[in-house]
């Protein structure tokens, strides 16, 4: 980790957003992480994202569990709500934020021990609830901050630092999210920031449960040998299924990647997501064709990255329970607590 | 582009910008970090080492290394007024704060090597021959018109800018080293001069004409109107010490400002300074007329001199033609009649300062000595020899007037030249400087420098009051950073010396370093041309004085770019780094002078 504050100077030429924010506005305070960890590129990616889209700080709430990733949400957007929660439990304290106020851009920012270890059931619920958020898991593989034991998603046949095997099948989150209705479900690597970047723009202006798996190397547990997250071996088996280009109405269009069959889904916002095919055959608009497609592939050792599924017409919890628009906070007295005869003729109802 | 030579020492020199625009290379940070450390005698002598005269320099210099200063352009959409750090200011703070350092000065020699030099003028640039010979062995012998040894330092620059003290100091340290002064002794035969068997003569005779002014009442009015230079020179030497109340300067360079500021102390009331050029075009660095305007002195811009008008024998006053510029085709600047009506101004005196130029009349067209035809002599811009190869020519004498520390850097050069000729080795083969860079790591995230960035402004160097500025010309008008200020300045400089130092096989690749860096200087992408790269980093590297810095290529066949910039020498990128693959390096160059080193031109290679 660094001492220093780092210094507030920027680059004269620094670009500023409609807001009139410069990336720089989206920092928060200086990383305590290990010099080289994934998990800062990803927030400087998430940075970047938040800039590009002109998200206004106040307007996000960050949650996170326990864990080295669960750190993060402290290294940026400085100005934003934040709640560090207990190990594994973010997403029922996303799910309440996100039922009492659906204003606010929920970011939960979890590791693959927060996640799919202690609080792979509360991970599962709030997928299949459908709650309203980016839900990024920064995923090392171990614990990184107690030290790089294996964690729930360790390969089976992974090395740890000190030699030992996992033997364990591995959890794969976005296989899970899968099957438990998440509507949009992406997995990038911290080492690709051009191909990580929009997927997390698309994430956050997704109106559903938004899953990122994000593998991001620790460097000081597992970047060795025989490590199944390393960089060395991420970047050797990484095969892009497509590059995602995240067109807002005023940003021109641009292309940033190799032409290939490119494919637009026009989102409820009036922005478009574009999709520039790198395996011909992959439909991420098709839950079952894309599942068994995914598992193909990573049967046979690659790590898939890209868009992995888009759901253009998601659900959400608000949708399934009903609930009413106004966030709790803004709702009268009277509202909030109608009183004993209403409660009266709701148990007449059940009667 | 292919991967940078950092083993060319001219890479990181250029980094120090500094240093790099310092004609004597002064290894600038080096002193400014004594300084914050209030070691004041170190880094009074570290600045002695290059430019013999630090305290001189200190309150005179013409910095050129202040515009090329890094922290100017950081400070570039940081700061209200982008500001350099006040790198000649701090020079004062050494030496006015260093105390007695005799000590520390270099010795006479045991033996001289039997070989005599002479100096023509003991003005700095002879000045400087002299300090880097005559601990050599050689018999330096220094002959000078005026009475006093300092040149210009001591004829032409007012007291109120720089104490007589300081110059007796600074030019004492130089003679005491054994050299033989000779005041009072023009030299007015070269020819003669060289018959005496000099085995080296260092010519070091200033640009001593200053230009007049052709125009109507010049010669009825002769007696009210002096050339600027020579009237400075009286002044200083005590000979005039009065003027008359109403007073025109005509010019726009740094004689003009002088002129005019001890005019309005010696007897001057209503003091104005007449120019040619608009006030942005003027000669005058923009603090010489900041100091003229700050002492009530007027200057009118676009107004050139056209009559001096007399009644009965005395001057009464100008007339001018006010002009604008317009600019032809290759930007050249002509005046022309802006139509309005001619403006006319009283006066007593006129003081004219509209220039200086070289002269030569001791020198007979027969003594070998080829000159141009603009009068200048012939010679190796390398060595300084002239035609005649033991005879050579430094400071305003040898391209024509430019200041103080170009002065000195010529001398280092032509001692080098001479210690090399007497040697009888080829003074066109020049020793490298020396250099060395060093890891600055201490600890996992220690460094040996201070790496948290400043963000103070520039602070103000105190000014005496105006009152009490102006009622002598012995008070010296700036007062001088006190310690406390001296090293609040001194922090923001960035340590450009200290080196971001790459090495590609360390690098994973991470992107850390990137995503620290406060000011986008480092990419990683693809290889392509300079002018390809400098669009496609994360900030756009226009600047192109300014390098890039590339790696070899990298594991993705990327490479590691980073535009040196706006670099703050901050050291995250090689916090941040988990392998190393950044280091933070002290680099020092020191220019080799006169000497054994500059004789044996051992390999040298940067560490
Ligand atoms: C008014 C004024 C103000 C200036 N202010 C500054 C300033 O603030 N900062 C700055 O950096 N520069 C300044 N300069 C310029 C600076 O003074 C000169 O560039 C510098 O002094 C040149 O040094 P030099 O060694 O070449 O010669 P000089 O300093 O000019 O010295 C030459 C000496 O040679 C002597 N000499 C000449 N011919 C003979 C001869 N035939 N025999 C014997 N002796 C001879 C002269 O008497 C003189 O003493 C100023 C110049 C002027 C005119
Ligand atoms: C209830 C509880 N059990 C165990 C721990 C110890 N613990 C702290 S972080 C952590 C694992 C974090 O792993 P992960 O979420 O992958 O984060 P990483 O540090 O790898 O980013 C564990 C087990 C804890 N803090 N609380
Ligand atoms: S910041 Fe310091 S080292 Fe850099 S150019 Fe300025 S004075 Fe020199
Ligand atoms: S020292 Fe490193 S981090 Fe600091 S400004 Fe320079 S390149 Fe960027
Ligand atoms: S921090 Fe070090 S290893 Fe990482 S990209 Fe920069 S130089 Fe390479
Ligand atoms: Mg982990």
């Amino acid at each position: 980790m660094t001492y220093l504050a780092k210094p507030l100077m920027h680059h004269p030429s620094l670009p500023r957003n409609s807001l009139g924010y410069t990336r720089r506005d989206y920092e928060g305070k200086i990383s305590t992480l290990c010099a080289g960890c994934g998990h800062d590129s990803i927030s400087a990616a998430i940075i970047q994202a938040c800039w590009e889209l002109a998200i206004e700080p106040h307007r996000v709430a960050k949650l996170s569990g326990i864990g080295c990733s669960s750190k993060t949400p402290d290294y940026l957007l400085g100005n934003s709500h934040g709640f560090n929660s207990v190990h594994g439990r973010m997403p029922s304290v996303a799910t309440g934020a996100n039922l009492a106020n659906r204003d606010l851009i929920y970011l939960g920012i979890s590791g693959d021990g927060d996640s799919a270890s202690i609080g792979f059931g509360q991970f599962s619920h709030l997928m299949r609830r459908g709650v309203n958020m980016t839900y990024v898991v920064e995923n090392n593989g171990v614990y990184g901050l107690t030290k790089g034991q294996f964690s729930a998603t360790a390969d089976s046949g992974s090395k740890s630092k000190y030699g030992g095997v996992n033997r364990d099948a591995p959890i794969d989150l976005a296989s899970i999210a899968f099957q438990l209705g998440a509507t949009y479900i992406a997995r990038g690597f911290s080492g690709d920031k051009e191909q990580l970047v929009p997927l997390i723009m698309g994430a956050l202006t997704h109106p559903g449960a938004a899953l990122l798996d994000v593998v991001s190397p620790c460097v000081a547990f597992n970047n060795h040998l025989g490590s199944t997250k390393s960089y060395d071996y991420v970047r050797e088996h990484n095969e892009a299924l497509n590059r995602l280009d995240f067109i807002t109405g005023r940003a021109p269009i641009e292309a940033r990647y190799a032409p290939g069959e490119t494919h637009e889904v026009d989102l409820h916002d009036g922005s478009r997501l574009r999709l520039v095919k790198l395996d011909a055959a992959y439909d991420p608009t098709d839950r079952v064709a894309a599942q068994r497609h995914l598992l193909a592939r990573q049967r046979s050792g690659e790590v898939v990255t890209g868009l992995l599924f888009l759901d253009p017409e998601p659900e959400d919890l608000h949708r399934h329970l009903n609930t009413v628009a106004t966030p709790l906070f803004a709702l009268g007295e009277d509202e909030l607590c109608p009183g004993a005869e209403a409660l009266a003729r709701i148990n007449a109802r059940l009667r | 582009m292919n991967p940078t030579d950092i083993r060319n020492p001219d890479y990181f020199h250029r980094v120090v910008d500094c240093q790099w625009a310092c004609p004597a290379h002064t290894p600038v940070p080096e002193y400014i970090r004594l300084i914050a450390a209030g070691r004041y005698a170190d880094a009074y002598m570290v600045n002695w080492r290059s430019n013999v005269f630090p305290g001189i320099l200190g309150r005179t210099c013409d910095r050129p290394c202040e515009p090329a200063c890094r922290r100017g352009r950081v400070e570039q959409g940081n700061q209200p007024t982008p500001e350099p750090v006040a790198i000649c200011r701090l020079k004062r703070v050494a030496a006015d704060l260093k105390g007695d350092v005799r000590a520390r000065m270099p010795s006479r020699p045991r033996r001289p090597n039997g070989k005599r030099v002479a100096c023509v003028g003991a003005g700095p640039a002879s000045l400087t021959v002299a300090r880097d010979l005559a601990p050599l062995g050689y018999q330096v012998s220094v002959f000078d018109g005026d009475p006093r040894a300092g040149g210009m330092i001591r004829s032409q620059i007012p007291r109120f800018r720089l104490p007589e003290s300081v110059i007796d100091e600074e030019v004492g340290y130089v003679l005491d080293l054994g050299v033989e002064f000779r005041p009072g002794h023009r030299i007015d035969s070269l020819r003669r001069f060289l018959a005496q068997g000099w085995d080296a003569v260092f010519i070091g005779s200033g640009a001593p004409r200053g230009r007049d002014l052709d125009i109507p009442g010049r010669e009825e009015c002769a007696a009210h109107i002096h050339v600027g230079i020579d009237w400075l020179a009286s002044v200083s030497f005590g000979h005039t010490t009065r003027i008359d109340k109403r007073v025109i300067v005509l010019g726009g360079g740094n004689t003009a400002m002088d002129c005019c500021r001890t005019a309005r102390r010696i007897g001057g009331e209503d003091v104005k300074v007449i120019v040619r050029s608009g006030f942005d075009d003027m000669k005058a660095s923009p603090w010489e007329k900041e100091d003229a305007l700050h002492e009530g002195i007027p200057i009118l811009n676009n107004l050139v001199p056209k009559r001096f008008e007399h009644r009965d024998g005395k001057l009464i006053g100008m007339s001018f033609q006010p002009v604008h510029a317009i600019f032809d085709d290759s930007g050249r600047r002509q005046l022309v009649p802006s139509g309005e009506p001619d403006r006319y101004f009283e006066c007593d005196e006129v003081l004219i300062a509209v220039g200086q130029e070289n002269a030569f009349p001791w020198i007979e067209a027969d003594c070998g000595i080829d000159f141009d035809r603009h009068g200048m002599p012939v010679l190796d811009a390398v060595t300084l020899q002239s035609s005649v190869p033991h005879v050579l020519f430094g400071g305003d004498a040898a391209f024509g007037p430019k200041n103080i520390i170009w002065a000195v850097a010529h001398g280092h050069e032509a001692a080098v030249s001479i210690d090399k000729l007497l040697s009888g080795e080829d003074p066109r083969e020049r020793p490298a400087p020396a250099v060395s860079l060093v890891s600055q790591k201490m600890g996992i995230h220690e460094w040996s420098y201070d790496n948290d960035i400043d963000p103070d402004a520039r602070h103000k160097v105190p000014w005496r009051e105006a009152n009490e500025a102006l009622a002598s010309i012995r008070v010296e008008v700036e007062i001088g950073f006190d310690t406390a200020t001296a090293y609040r300045e001194a922090q923001r400089c960035l340590n450009c010396d200290v080196q971001t130092v790459f090495a590609d096989k360390l690098c994973i690749e991470c992107d850390a370093c990137a995503d620290i860096c406060p000011m986008d200087c480092l990419s990683f992408v693809a290889n392509g041309d300079e002018a390809d790269l400098r669009g496609r980093l994360r900030a756009p590297a226009h600047n192109t004085a300014q390098a890039l810095y590339v790696s070899a290529a990298l594991k993705t066949s990327r490479v590691m770019v980073k535009d040196e910039d706006l670099c703050l020498h901050c050291g995250l990128c090689a916090e941040r780094c988990p392998t190393g693959a950044w280091d933070m390096q002290r680099f020092l160059l020191d220019v080799t002078h006169a000497g054994p080193g500059c004789r044996k031109s051992p390999e040298r290679v940067a560490a």
